[in-house]
Parts: C-alpha cells; structure tokens; sequence
C-alpha cells in the first residue's frame, strides 16, 4: 500500500461490499461510453459474424442466422479499465460456445482474437471464452444495445475488464499463440482480469 | 480505425511514482490545471494521459487518468488540466485540497493511440474539456515551429469555458461558442457544424477528436459527412469518471 495522500479520506467511496474489484468504483446507473474510434453506422441487413482460424469449420452468420441459435443472457457486473464498474446489468445474446460448437476449434487453438467491423480488435485465451463466461450479445436490458455501446452486436466477457469485450464485434479468429489486440499494442495487459488489477503490460 | 500496429509496443508502464505538485493554476470556474514533478521523469507523447491514484489512511484507493496538457519536450515536469466533476471523488479532491507542495502518485504514460508526433498534418477537434489533450499538442507544435501542420478546432458553451484562453488564440486556432459568444464574435452562439469545420483535411491528415460522449458522436458524424474517412479519425472519450 502506498503512503496515505494528505487529506484524503475517501469520502466519495460508495458500500458496494465485495462485488466492486479493487480500485474500481460503481457507476450506478451512468454507462460511461469509451471507445477509439467514431461510433459506425452499421445496417443488421448487411452484418455479418464469423468464427475463423484454426477452426474445423470456419462458418459465417447473418443477423438472422445468428439470432436462429439457442439464447443465451448475462445478469451481472461489468468492470472498465477507467475504474468504473456497473453493476447488475442485464444483455441477451448467444453464448460463444454454441458458436464455437459450431466452428470446432482445433486442439492446437489456445488463443482468439476477436475482431470488429471497425478493425479494432482485443485478443484472450480461449479458456475465456469458453465455458458459459463470454457471449455475443444484441439486447441490452431488454432493448436493441446502442450504436455507442457496440450495437448492433458486442462481444461480452464481462469477468475481464470491458475493452475486452469488443464492440461491434464481427467475428473470432482462433490462434495457437497470442496475438496482442489494439489497447494491448498499446500498453494494456494481454489478460484483463479485474480482481488481479491486470490493466497494463506488466501488472 | 485503422488496422493496429502489430510492430513493438510502447516500453511497459513504469508503475507508480511520487509526483509533487509545484503549480495550481485556475483555468476556469471548473477547470484547474496541476503541474507536477515527477519522482523518475520520462519521455510521453502529445495525447497521452497519466493516472493520478490518491489514498486514504486505511489503505482505501481512488485512481482517475487525466491528459497530459503540456508539451512533451518539457522538461521533467507535466501539466495536467482537471475539471471538477460533480460528485467527482478525485476532481473534488484535487481541486478542494490539493495545493503546491503536496505529493500525489502518479503513473504513466498511458495510451498510445491518441497521440501525435507533429511529424503529420492533423485536425483536432475538441469540446470542452476535451482540448487538454489537444493542447499538449498544440503546444508541442508551437515549439517546433510547425504550426502549419496542425489546425484546432474548439467548441466551448461560453467565453468563460474557455481553458488556456489567453494561449489558445493565433492562426491555426478556431473557436466554437455553442450558447454564448464573447463581444465582437461574428459568429453566432450554435453547435458545432460542418462548416466550422471546412475546409475538410487534406487525405493524409489525421484527425483527432475528444471530449464528452455526446460531443464526440455529433462532431464524428459532422467529420464523417464532410468527407473524412472513418479510419482517419482518433477519438478520445471524456465519461463521467471524476
């Protein structure tokens, strides 16, 4: 722990128990939007999600292909790299392993890069992914999820921090080795994961 | 966007430091901007921020990024410019308590996408709080001498919003008042629009935009209209993180 800063004593600090991870704090119902680049206007006519790489069976789905499959939804947390948390938040999507079901990874693939229809990109293991813990999510507390905040369709890995979770997200590309995204080129941690306060390289 | 590097990375972050303030200087009503001297100077870029962590006696952190509004090449000390947000655990703080001689943490620099080398035309553009950022730049091409590259666009809602307003005025420097102009301002007081923006930047140039959510989505759309292609725009968010 560092030395105390004269005269702060934290006042603001909001009880959140043990459901904030350290040096986050809650939003409560502001959703902060951050992003690199201008919000695309992108049509669900023309959409397109694909699962690539070293994959059985590289498959491409439309917005309506994609909405075909078996639902899936999240209602929990989601924790920013700023520092701001929010809390019991609700999105309805598919999970990524009915996509990946799909797709069959190949067992030399250890790593996704998941890619958007803006060139951004975020790479993670794909133990991350797997295992009911990452989505492909469209709705957003019931509602079409908004241009700013990755609509039509986000990546959603809310147990690492929010950059990972790709907006306007097009597709997954799996890999044998790690493949650094655009924030982690740029000085952010490969991994993410908010209880370990992994926000840039060497945390 | 454009497709990221996939060359070296930034050197990795060099965790926390000391950093003592040295300077407090009123910028506006809302706005103070810090000069800091760090414990381990480094080198940064125009448009990157720091992150300023304070903590309580019994151990309790808060920790918020604020852009660097200084020039690189500036000795070993940076400026950071703060608005005080409402609620603002951190802005409140610096801006109620802090003054020359404390010492806060510090750590950085932070971010290597919103940054610019004055080796490239660029336009900015800000809204409000979000020139801070664009003066390190700003100020960086002043001292090279190569105003020529650069053309800044600001948009304030009043005269009295204006940071660095007695720095901020020359050749390459427009201001934008959307509620109310200051005396002799032939334009009148509205938002931002295309035309304030004309003429468009050259295709080689890239243009850097930042300040709040709602700005940012009204003046990249204003940029997409008038021709700049999406992938030459640089957007840093302002949210409400105080």
């Amino acid at each position: 722990m560092g030395r105390p800063t004269r005269g702060f004593f934290g006042r603001g600090r909001r009880p959140a128990g043990d459901r904030l991870p350290p040096g986050q704090y809650d939003t409560g119902a502001d959703w902060p939007v951050l992003s690199a680049e201008v919000t695309p206007r992108l049509d669900t006519a023309g959409w397109t999600f694909t699962v690539d790489g070293l994959v059985e069976q590289p498959t491409t789905w439309t917005w309506d292909e994609i909405h075909a499959l078996a639902p899936s939804s999240y209602f929990g947390d989601i924790h920013c790299v700023t520092t701001w948390s929010k809390l019991d938040v609700n999105f309805g999507g598919v999970s990524v392993d009915t996509l990946l079901d799909v797709a069959h990874p190949r067992p030399e693939a250890h790593f996704v890069l998941a890619r958007s229809h803006t060139g951004y990109t975020t790479n993670l293991p794909l133990a991350d992914v797997t295992g009911g813990k990452a989505w492909v999510v469209w709705d957003y507390e019931g509602r079409p999820l908004p241009a700013e905040h990755g609509g039509p369709a986000r990546l959603l890995v809310p147990h690492l921090y929010f950059w990972k979770s790709a907006k306007w997200v097009s597709g997954l590309a799996l890999l044998a080795e790690d493949t650094p995204g655009f924030w982690e080129v740029n000085g952010y941690h490969d991994r993410g994961d908010p209880w370990l306060e992994q926000r840039y390289q060497g945390d | 966007m454009t497709e990221p590097p996939r060359r070296s990375r930034p050197p990795t972050q060099t965790g926390w430091q000391a950093a003592t303030v040295v300077d407090v200087r009123r910028e506006t009503a809302r706005a103070k901007t810090f000069r800091l001297a760090l414990e381990r100077p480094g080198p940064f870029r125009a448009g990157q921020h720091y992150v300023v962590r304070l903590t309580a006696p019994d151990g309790y952190t808060a920790s918020r990024s604020y852009s660097v509004a200084s020039a690189p090449d500036d000795g070993g000390e940076i400026e950071l410019t703060v608005e005080l947000l409402e609620d603002g655990e951190v802005s409140g703080y610096l801006h109620e308590v802090v003054e020359p001689g404390d010492r806060l943490e510090v750590r950085g620099p932070v971010g290597g996408w919103f940054t610019w080398d004055a080796a490239e035309p660029a336009l900015l553009v800000g809204g409000g709080s979000g020139v801070v950022p664009l003066m390190s730049m700003l100020r960086l091409a002043r001292r090279r001498h190569r105003e020529d590259l650069l053309r800044l666009v600001v948009s304030v809602r009043s005269p009295a919003d204006l940071y660095y307003a007695d720095e901020l005025p020359g050749p390459e420097v427009r201001v934008i008042y959307s509620r109310e102009v200051p005396p002799g301002e032939a334009r009148p007081p509205g938002r931002l629009t295309a035309e304030d923006l004309h003429p468009a930047p050259e295709r080689r140039s890239t243009t850097y935009l930042c300040g709040s959510a709602g700005f940012v989505e009204a003046a990249g759309r204003l940029l997409v209209d008038v021709g700049v292609p999406v992938e030459r725009i640089r957007v840093e968010r302002f949210g409400p993180s105080g």
